[in-house]
Formats: structure tokens, sequence, C-alpha cells
């Protein structure tokens, strides 16, 4: 093998040791930006890969306004810090272990209250519990509009939608 | 789950063969062009080789989407990339270095993947080795200490860590490894809150009770046994740092980094004071041109580094390099043999390829939902980047040398065999990351959920006057996950 043959296959070989290199961290990419977009910017046209496998059962409900709150957040009480990110099907509140955050409260009831969205607007409705549900000093009646930064206590804790 | 069919909605994993192709084509690049520079010839063996490693790693990639098909795509390629060029390496120094031997090479390779395929295929669900957890440990420290047994342990080149039975030697501490990460992540998994929380804070940290020091300071003993007893720097500090920083990622608390780095340092001088072997590699890592040590004990070391220099930026190409200059340039020294032949160019990207392996099980760790699988990979990928840094760090003079092995480079089967296994039980943790699921990973920001049937928009809700009870109902029969699930959610809180 002449001296130039070997010097060109040598470099070459480096060349597509970087190709490999380089196609591995072109896959990776894709997973930054992957499950964690939250603002606007969506994951691009769904790109193949588990993360963006449709969800089965088709027809879901929108998912909650984009822009508007991601989490609830508890920023009262024995839970505070506890975050629950929100899904188009809401949140359950209570006593009771089939809630979706679950109270350790004797002054809530087991099926509290919950707070879901429609058309873009999230509500908070009283499930009929024994104590209430106030925001601030006055006591939800049926279905009533949420805004994200606003309070609502539950027994001893108070949870508020975040952006 | 039907039992060897792919499941339905899974990917393909298109972009792991095609990855896989590449690496399989550097693998089969680097020994043709070790043939034809050194001989002008197809090496000896050179389509068996090519052949089997083909043929395992494509059959490692059918068993992924058969058994974890949601897996991580680079992983597989990246770990093949590093066999192969091992191969190569290994294959270039065969009947020119004593002891390099790509056969038995390749009857390791081919095993260990073997092994990660029926690691595959047993083990379903990474929580279920957490049942092992003491079991783990006992395993752990039984393997640890094997060599020490009069008979079945022998000091090769200073250093007892190996076991022979009959004429095949096993080096246990590289399974004593995973042993101990399933144990660790298991005991701290449930005592991480205690550990966390309990104690009293002093200058400002919390410093954790005594009673629940118990297992780390027989992990430190176990440590210290191995240090003492089998002579051997690297593992030591292998096991040592696995667990700090197993500790730091169970309870996110500094406190353990620096009460770990300070009996680290402490065991180290101590060590340093009392033992010759421990003084003689300082003294060869900090004064390694030393002409007294040059000739003796620092000549490995000092001819690794030439070896380096001569390959310079792009190396001088494969068969281009002395590796027969070069003490155990096969096994220890591999790296040092690599560089001279591919230079600084190919080293990084060797180092990028086990970046990206490391950065793979960490991401996977942040991504799984249990806290077992959390501290497993994320326990795993830290050991491999601890042994990572040891080796290379050793060879390149950043830190003294210690015996460790570069994880599927170095020839050698336990080290192939135990390397093999951990990836497999990373590429296990990654499909259970990946594997979409109704319930959102806990801290991240919520995915559309999947909720199946009557979900409050297909409702009429009536808003500011509605029927509370009934709408109630309706909530909590309507969302997508079951009642269990949801309990899930808030217990995935607790961190």
């Amino acid at each position: 093998m002449s001296e130039l043959t070997f010097t060109l296959l040598r470099l070459g070989y480096l060349v597509l040791l970087w190709v490999f290199v380089l196609s591995a961290v072109a896959v990776l990419r894709r997973d930054l930006a992957g499950p964690r977009t939250t603002s606007g910017r969506r994951r691009r046209s769904e790109l193949p890969g588990p993360a963006a496998t449709p969800a089965p059962g088709g027809g879901a409900p929108r998912a909650p306004q984009r822009g508007g709150p991601s989490r609830l957040v508890v920023v009262a009480g024995p839970l505070t810090g506890t975050t629950i990110p929100l899904t188009s099907s809401g949140v359950l509140i209570g006593r009771a272990p089939s809630c979706t955050l679950v109270l350790d409260d004797d002054y809530s009831s087991s099926r509290h209250a919950r707070i879901f969205p429609q058309g873009g607007q999230w509500f908070v409705e009283d499930l009929g519990s024994t104590n209430g549900t106030y925001i601030g000093e006055e006591r939800v009646q049926g279905i009533v509009p949420l805004a994200p930064g606003v309070g609502v206590q539950i027994g001893q804790s108070v949870v508020e939608l975040q952006g | 789950m039907s039992m060897l069919r792919p499941e339905e909605g899974a990917p393909a994993r298109v972009a792991e063969a095609v990855l896989l192709v590449v690496a399989l084509a550097l693998g089969m690049g680097g020994m043709w062009m070790v043939g034809y520079s050194l001989d002008d010839a197809l090496p000896e063996g050179f389509w068996t080789y090519s052949i089997v490693l083909a043929a395992l790693a494509f059959t490692t990639h059918i068993v992924l989407r058969l058994r974890a098909p949601y897996a991580d795509q680079v992983i597989l390629p990246a770990v093949v990339l590093l066999n192969c060029l091992s191969m190569a390496t290994i294959l270039r120094q065969t009947g020119v270095v004593r002891d390099a031997d790509a056969s038995r090479h390749l009857m390791w390779s081919a095993l260990g993947m073997a092994v990660a395929c029926v690691v595959l295929f047993v083990i379903r669900d990474h929580r279920s080795l957490r049942k092992l957890t003491y079991t783990a440990m006992v395993v752990g420290i039984v393997l640890v200490i094997l060599p020490l047994i009069p008979g079945l342990g022998r000091e090769v080149n200073g250093a007892r860590i190996w076991i022979y039975i009959g004429s095949s030697s096993v080096q246990p501490a590289e399974f004593a490894k995973i042993a101990f990460a399933v144990f660790f992540a298991g005991y701290l998994v449930a005592n991480r809150d205690t550990l966390a929380l309990a104690g009293r804070k002093v200058l400002g940290l919390q410093l954790p009770r005594l009673r629940d020091l118990g297992p780390i300071l027989i992990v430190w003993a176990v440590s210290l046994a191995v240090l003492i007893g089998e002579k051997d720097l690297g593992t030591s500090l292998l096991f040592f740092g696995l667990f700090v920083g197993m500790l730091y990622l169970a309870t996110d608390r500094v406190g353990w980094i620096v009460i770990g780095l300070i009996m680290f340092a402490g065991g180290a001088v101590v060590a340093w004071s009392i033992f010759s072997h421990v003084q003689l590699r300082v003294n060869i890592w900090l004064d390694a041109f030393n002409p007294e040590l040059v000739e003796g004990p620092s000549f490995q070391l000092v001819q690794g580094l030439f070896a380096m220099a001569y390959g310079g930026m792009f190396g001088a190409g494969w068969g281009g390099g002395y590796p027969s200059f070069v003490p155990f340039a096969y096994s220890d020294f591999i790296y040092a043999a690599i560089g001279e032949e591919l230079g600084l160019t190919g080293l990084l990207a060797i180092l990028l390829v086990y970046l990206v392996i490391v950065q793979r099980g960490l991401r996977h760790a942040i991504g799984v939902r249990d806290g077992f699988g959390k501290l497993l990979a994320g326990g795993l990928a830290f050991v491999m980047a601890l042994q990572l840094f040891v080796v290379v760090g050793g060879i390149t003079r950043i830190i003294p040398l210690t015996g460790l092995t570069l994880p599927f480079m170095a020839q050698g089967g336990s080290s192939l065999v135990a390397n093999w296994i951990v990836i497999a039980l990373m590429l296990r943790i990654s499909d259970a990351a990946r594997r979409p699921s109704p319930l959102p990973t806990r801290g991240a920001l919520a995915e559309p959920a999947p909720a199946v049937v009557g979900g409050p928009t297909s409702g009429a809700i009536e808003v500011g006057g509605g029927r509370p009870v009934q709408a109630g109902t309706e909530a909590g029969a309507g969302r997508g996950v079951t009642p269990d699930d949801a309990t899930q959610i808030v217990r995935g809180v607790d961190r």
C-alpha cells in the first residue's frame, strides 16, 4: 500500500469515526427537544420515537391551552411544595386514595373538589364538601373560573395553578 | 404481550440499526487497515471476527426489538463501536505483543453480548432486582473477598484481584461493582428519607445519625479491605465513589459528598503513609521522568506518554505504532496504544462515545419513574464515568495510575462481560423510561394525557349552575388514569 493511500485511509478513518460520533449526537438531539417542550414551541412534526408515539385511544380531549397553567402547586398545608402536572382530565382533590391529590387532612372531604379545564379556561368545583372550598374569603358555590396564581383553600391546604 | 413479536406501535429502531452498521464498518475498516499496513493482506481471521461481531451485534439489536422495544437507540451502537475498536487494536497487537490474543478477545466479546441478551430476556422489569437488595450486598462482599482466600486468589503484578478456577482467571471486583450498584439503589431508595432528614446540623451540613451510617461504614470498610488486602487502589476508589455518588443522587445533600471526600482523603493519606506501593505510585505520578524511575517503575507510564505523543493529532494510522514498546498495551494501556495509532482526534472521538453512553444512563435515570430505577441507572452511569476517569486520568498522568480496565476496550473477560451486563441493565431501564405511559414523568411537565372516555370536555358542564355531585362522579370515572395510577402520581411527588 502506497504512502499516500495509507495517509488518505488513515484520515478517512478518523472522519468516519467522527461521523459516527456526530450522528449519535444527532440522535440524542431529538431527546433534548423531546417531552420537555412546554413553551409554545412544540416538537417538530412528531418525530419517530417513543416519546412521540401518539397516545392510544384517539380523540383525546385537547390539552389545556398553550401558555396556560401547567401545574398545580400546593402552597400551604402539610403537603406544601407538592406539584402535580396538569392534564386535560383535571385534578381531583380529597382524602380518598383514588384522588389525584390525596390530602391527609381531617378537614377535607374524601372527594372534596376538582380543578379542570374547559374551553381554554380552568375551573374549580366544590364536590359537596363538608367544610367547603374557599377562594380568599369566599366559599366556592358550584363551578367557578380559576385564574393562575389564585389560592384555593381546601381543608388546611391551599393550592394554586401556576404557569 | 406476545412472546416473540415486537409490540405494536413500538419504534422500528432504525437509528440503532444504521448506527450499528457504521460502528461495524469502523471495526472492519480498522481490522482491514491493520492487515494491509502490516502485511499488505487481509489479517488472519478477518472474516471470522467481522461476521461474529456483526452477527452478535444484530442479534442483540433484534433481542432489543423484541424485549425492550423502547430502549435507547444509541447505547448499543456506541458500545459495539468501542468493542470493535478494541478488537481491531488487539488484532493489531496479536503476535507482536506478548499475551495479546484476538481470538480470546473475540470469545469474551461474544460471551459478553450473549450474557447481555440473556439479561435482557430474563429481567423483564428492572424493579424485580429490588427484591435482591440484600442478596446483592452479600454477593458483592463475597466477590470482593474471594481473591483474599488463599489458594483461590493469587497476586499478579502486585495486586491480588484475581481468582483462579482451573486455568481460567476471573476478576470478581468487576461483577461486585454491579452487585453493589443494585444493593445501594435498593438500600438508598428505602432509607433516603432518614438519611436526608434525620440527624443534626453541624456547620450548615446535615449530618446523618450514626445508626443510619451503618451500611456506609460497611462499604467503607470493604473498600479499605480491598485497598489493604488486595493492594488495589482503583477498585477501592471505584466502590467508595460509587456509594458516595449514589448517596448524593438519593438524598441531594452536598454534605455527603463532603463527608465522602474527607473520608477518602483521610484513607488516601493513611494508605500513602503506610504502604510502600502507594508511595511508589504517587512518586511515579509526580516524578515520572525522574531518571531513577524511568528505567524501572515508571517505565510503563512514560512509554504510554511517548506512544500518545508519537500519535500526535491524527495518529500514526492503524498498524503504524509500536505497541510492543508499551507494557500491557493490550489491557491496562490500550488507551495509549489507541492514541498512538488514531491520535488525539481518535481518542477524543472515543471519549465522546463514552460520554454519550454515560449521558444516556443519566438521562434515563431522570426519565424513569421509580426511585430504584433512577438510582440504579444513575449509579451505573456514574460508576462507568468514574472508572473511565480513573483509567484515562492514570494513563495521562492526571492522577496516580491504578489498575482499573477501560470498559469494553481492554482485553480481559471479566471486565467485558461485567460491562455488557451493565449495558443490558441500562438498556432495560431506558426501555422503562421511554415507554409511553399515561402518567407524566416526575418533575416533568405533563404531556396531554390520553383520557379515554367522558373527559370533562365531552360532558356538558354548565358553568356557574351545575350539578355538583353528578359532575364530580363524572370527573372520577372519566379520568384517563386509573385510581391506582393516580395515587402513584401523588406518591411520585415525594421526590
